[in-house]
């Protein structure tokens, strides 16, 4: 776990399971200018543009608020947009009614129907399809399995643990055989541990069923191990798509930065093209667009700094602040340290707990160190 | 990463069983203290007066009907299977079913509607919309309603303008109107306590699982608010099947009901014994009645 170093951050997708096929050119959920007004004008959804892939883990992550709720219950049907055009597979939906739809959605809190048993929950759409009922015993069976809850058929949802309930509720969509799984926020109500069990799950099974998961989540980290693409929202507004690596890599602007993942924020000032003047007057070379005397925000990964006792222990060619130890904060597998450099502003540098690693005391005088392309500058 | 701090799972363990056992006592005694003054009250207004009842009913009778406490014997009991009895119960049944169906049918639209208005506001003030009829006496209202239905009243004119309905006093659908008038609220609060607590993400998972609008009130609505039917009913029930104000001033002495017999039992006929008869056997069947039906719903809730 953990990116150690620059190098390593740029092959780390390898070890991702492969890239969806595309099996045709069709979006598997294609929003147009979809915007979502509620009462007078408060817009959930500003002109939002989203082309989701077949077979994709695509996440929409956000603050809460963000609209991403609302998207996805405008895919789902709950919800119609104001304005813009929702297809699935190239249909377009239009007011089409929820039940009409090939999507189906788990929700935030299940929604498990509290009068109807695990089994008789799982059944639940294929008898609404009116399907046969050899294949509604079949079918509810092999969801029941999927999701490793054989033995509970008879079980009320109020005597089922929450990570169980969380699996009846994937069981009752993907009975159905959706084109595309809607899920709300699924683990939110789940403790860490069960979490981080139940995101391994969900992978493998969307990995085994093969369809497009929407998976709302403001859970930035949660985002980053799932998916294979990420849609970043900020008051209504997609800021951001991409990779998990493109987001925490490349974000877009200050919000992105500042949401996806640990970053630390200097003040600081164009001085030339690529090249930030900090509070203190010392220059760092940044990715950066800006025009020079533009007033930026200096951006760097807490994992991408390093720490020499002297400028001449850096090596050569990369940007190098200089600062006091202000405080150590120990996390097991890692250390904090922020650095108080005077003017230039406190860096937090995340330094692994390993072996090799070099230990440093409040108090100490230090040089934090980083390669030009791991800072990024932003205008406000 | 950091770890949240997880909480334990098992509870310390009991530290001393005796100690445990002395403070469940002490707790339940407690308990027996704070129900005291409704002991009392229910023992002196509610048992004791059901007792005599109940004694009255093996009383004799003088001749002038004056009960005695003496010459103990089940005349009241047995007079409980003449055919009068049968046609009058039969009739009271009918009525309050029928009412119960009718405060159900409008009660359940009009508590959905509330339920489901989004603003708290609007639903407070309807709720109290409800109440407000309690705000003046029952019989007042029901003398009310003798003046709308009488000859002159603005329903009977309404009536004979259209040319649908002429007097309704002093007949059946006068006393059914009453009736339901008078207990609608009965009906409306406890099915608006329960469809308001209803989680509507639910009825939404079951659009999402191919449910139609009608469908999923069939299959997730209606079931959930089964409480609030069950009470409701049986807050209608009951009192329609004893009713002696409306039947008696809406439906004049045209339709005998359970409750105006046994008034006149008391009254105009001098036989404590059957009226006390009749009311215990009533009491004894409701009950039964009554813990039937929650059995029956208490296991699907």
């Amino acid at each position: 776990m953990g990116h150690e170093g620059d190098a390593q951050a740029a092959s780390g997708a390898t070890d991702r399971s492969e890239q969806p096929q595309m099996t045709s050119g069709v979006a598997a959920v294609g929003l147009h200018g979809v915007t979502k007004v509620f009462g007078e004008d408060v817009v959930a959804v500003n002109s939002m543009d989203l082309d989701i892939r077949d077979g994709e883990f695509f996440s929409l992550l956000g603050p809460s608020g963000c609209g991403k709720t609302t998207t996805l219950r405008i895919i789902a049907g709950l919800e119609y947009p104001t304005e813009g055009s929702v297809q699935i597979f190239g249909e377009e939906m239009g007011l089409r009614a929820p039940n009409k739809r090939p999507v189906n959605t788990v929700f935030q809190s299940y929604a498990l129907f509290p009068h109807m048993n695990v089994e008789d929950n799982v059944s639940f759409g294929l008898r609404m399809k009116k399907v046969d009922e050899a294949e509604v015993q079949r079918r509810t069976g092999e969801a029941i399995e999927l999701v490793r809850l054989s033995g509970m058929e008879k079980r009320r949802p109020n005597a089922l643990s929450g990570g169980q309930q969380q699996r009846v509720a994937l069981a009752r969509a993907l009975v159905n055989q959706p084109k595309v799984l809607l899920l709300d926020e699924p683990l939110g109500a789940l403790d860490l541990k069960l979490r981080q069990t139940m995101q391994l799950e969900l992978k493998d099974i969307q990995h085994e069923v093969g369809i497009s998961f929407v998976y709302v989540t403001h859970d930035q980290e949660e985002a980053l191990t799932m998916s294979d693409r990420i849609g970043v929202m900020n008051e209504g507004n997609l800021v951001q798509m991409g990779t998990s690596e493109d987001i925490y890599e490349a974000p877009v602007d200050l919000f992105v930065a500042g949401f996806v993942g640990d970053m630390v924020f200097v003040p600081g000032e164009i001085a030339e093209a690529g090249v930030v003047r900090l509070g203190g007057g010392e220059t760092v070379q940044a990715r950066t667009s800006s025009a020079s005397g533009t007033t930026v925000t200096l951006a760097v990964r807490p994992e991408k700094l390093h720490l020499y006792g002297e400028r001449s222990e850096a090596p050569p060619g990369r940007n190098a602040v200089s600062g006091r130890v202000a405080r150590k904060i120990f996390y097991g597998e890692a250390l904090y340290y922020e650095i108080d450099s005077g003017a230039s502003g406190n860096f937090d540098v995340r330094v692994e707990n390993v072996p090799s690693a070099r230990r440093w005391d409040v108090g100490d005088d230090v040089v934090v160190d980083f390669h030009p392309e791991a800072a990024l500058a932003f205008e406000e | 990463m950091t770890m949240i701090d997880e909480r334990p799972d098992e509870l310390p363990e009991t530290a001393n069983p005796e100690l445990e056992r002395r403070a469940e006592r002490r707790e339940s005694w407690r308990g027996f203290l704070h129900a005291v003054p409704a002991y009392v009250y229910l023992i002196f207004f509610f048992v004791l007066p059901l007792g005599i009842v109940f004694v009255f009913s093996f009383a004799s009778r003088g001749r002038t009907g004056r009960p005695n406490l003496e010459g103990w014997n089940v005349d009241g009991w047995t007079r409980l299977t003449d055919p009068l009895v049968s046609t009058i119960v039969g009739r009271s049944l009918f009525v309050a079913v029928v009412n119960t169906a009718l405060c159900l049918i409008i009660g359940y639209a009009f508590a959905y509607w509330i339920a489901t208005r989004p603003k708290q506001s609007t639903r407070t003030l309807l709720l109290i919309l409800v109440l407000i009829p309690f705000w003046s006496n029952f019989l007042v209202r029901t003398y009310a309603w003798r003046m709308l239905l009488d000859s002159d009243g603005y329903i009977t004119q309404l009536g004979e303008l259209t040319g649908l309905w002429g007097r309704t006093l002093f007949t059946l659908p006068a006393v059914f109107l009453g009736l339901l008038y008078g207990y609608l609220p009965f009906m409306v609060l406890p099915l608006y306590a329960a469809i308001e607590r209803i989680d509507w993400s639910l009825v939404e998972a079951g659009r999402d699982l191919y449910a139609s609008g009608t469908r999923a009130f069939l299959k997730i609505t209606l079931p959930l608010s089964r409480p609030g039917i069950i009470a409701g009913s049986i807050l209608v029930f009951i009192p329609s099947l004893g009713a002696y104000v409306t039947p008696d001033i809406l439906g004049g002495a045209k339709t005998t009901l359970l409750g105006n017999f046994i008034v006149t039992q008391f009254g105009a006929a001098r036989n404590w014994p059957f009226g006390s008869a009749l009311s215990g056997a009533i009491l004894i069947v409701m009950l039964l009645a009554t813990i039937l039906y929650f059995r029956s719903g208490a296991r699907t809730v």
